[in-house]
């Protein structure tokens, strides 16, 4: 375990150096996401430690936002303001791009 | 009347790290379990559960926010490599998910486009000001990503960072419910939808019910990051003109 820790935590500083001296919009941990998928891929294995942590991580993976769930409630003025109509907006839009996305998924496949 | 000593213990426990760590921890373990009573239905999401029960244990306890995030940003911090780690399910799914380019290219795309044209629209015509409108607009993307974009365009960052969540807890509740009235079965469409739309979120929804869906979420979250950076500057330039703003 302790060396697939080292694994995830060395490509997300990777991404997090890479990101900065590129001055790149994307998040370090992704770009250490994609490299990571690039060398395993190369590699042609997962290794069983890294397979088996990465399962644990993503089974939990909700726990991780609970902080940040628990920080909505700092900016309850700001919802406050336009309640009812940023929820609205949020419920409608939230529902058709995911029902977008699928059906053109769905549609694309069938090809 | 609390006797003096569990009053002083208190004191000293409520400004540990370790208190709020372990509130954290054991919230989400009590909420998982009420989701795992509950057969994961999805009106009964742990990540709201969990938050609910701190919310409140913070304000019985009149525990401000910095100090609760003493404890909390340890788990908040594994954000980063968890998203590393995501690595690993889109491997192990490489077969599928290259046989797949041309769906994951096309569903990007409108699903991209939609969540960020329907928000401003819909917005628009709920007479939302323009500052809002801009903070709106990234929704679908995960935090830092979302923040960046607000801030760039002239939008408020706080307010982007609700809205993400806010947007995130939608999507995770809702794609259930959603895909079966569309009757989509396929897996890989149904969580690549909730990972476009509703981020890391989505993304936990999807890896708690099945691990291919949670594979495809992955997929979608991180490229709409990329993807709605590059859009929202174009779509708000066309929206500015159409509004006559």
């Amino acid at each position: 375990m302790i060396n697939a820790l080292v694994v995830l935590l060395s490509f997300q500083l990777g991404g997090e150096i890479a990101a900065r001296l590129l001055a790149l919009p994307i998040p370090g941990p992704v770009l250490g996401a994609a490299a990571l998928v690039a060398v395993l891929l190369v590699r042609g294995t997962i290794p069983p430690a890294l397979k088996s942590t990465a399962g644990v991580i993503l089974t939990n993976l909700s726990l991780l936002f609970v902080p940040a769930a628990v920080g909505v409630i700092e900016y309850r003025a700001v919802f406050a303001d336009y309640g009812l109509a940023l929820v609205a907006t949020l419920l409608v839009s939230t529902l058709v791009a995911m029902a977008a996305a699928a059906l053109t998924f769905r549609a694309a496949s069938r090809r | 009347m609390i006797p003096e000593p569990v009053q002083s213990l208190w004191v000293y426990l409520a400004e540990r790290p370790l208190t709020w760590l372990t509130v954290t921890i054991a919230a989400y373990a009590a909420a998982d379990m009420v989701a795992k009573a509950l057969n994961r239905a999805p009106l009964a999401n742990p990540v709201v559960i969990a938050a609910a029960i701190i919310i409140a244990t913070l304000a019985v306890t009149g525990t401000p926010w910095p100090v609760y995030f003493e404890g909390a940003q340890f788990v908040h911090f594994l954000l980063g490599p968890a998203t590393v780690a995501l690595a690993v399910p889109l491997v192990e799914n490489w077969a599928t998910v290259r046989r797949s380019a041309v769906p994951i290219m096309a569903a990007l795309v409108v699903g991209s486009v939609v969540a960020v044209v329907s928000a401003i629209g819909m917005g628009f015509a709920l007479g939302l000001p323009p500052d809002v409108l801009v903070s709106l607009a990234p929704k679908s993307v995960t935090t830092p990503i979302a923040m960046g974009i607000a801030i760039q365009l002239g939008g408020i960052a706080s307010l982007t960072a609700v809205l993400v969540i806010s947007t995130g807890v939608i999507g995770a509740v809702a794609v259930t419910p959603l895909m079966n009235a569309l009757r989509i079965k396929d897996m890989a469409a149904r969580g690549f939808a909730v990972g476009v739309v509703a981020h890391g979120i989505g993304t936990a929804r999807a890896f708690q019910v099945d691990p291919l869906a949670g594979a495809f979420a992955g997929i979608g979250m991180a490229l709409n990051g990329a993807v709605t950076a590059l859009i929202v500057p174009a779509i708000l330039i066309a929206a500015a003109r159409f509004m006559g703003g």
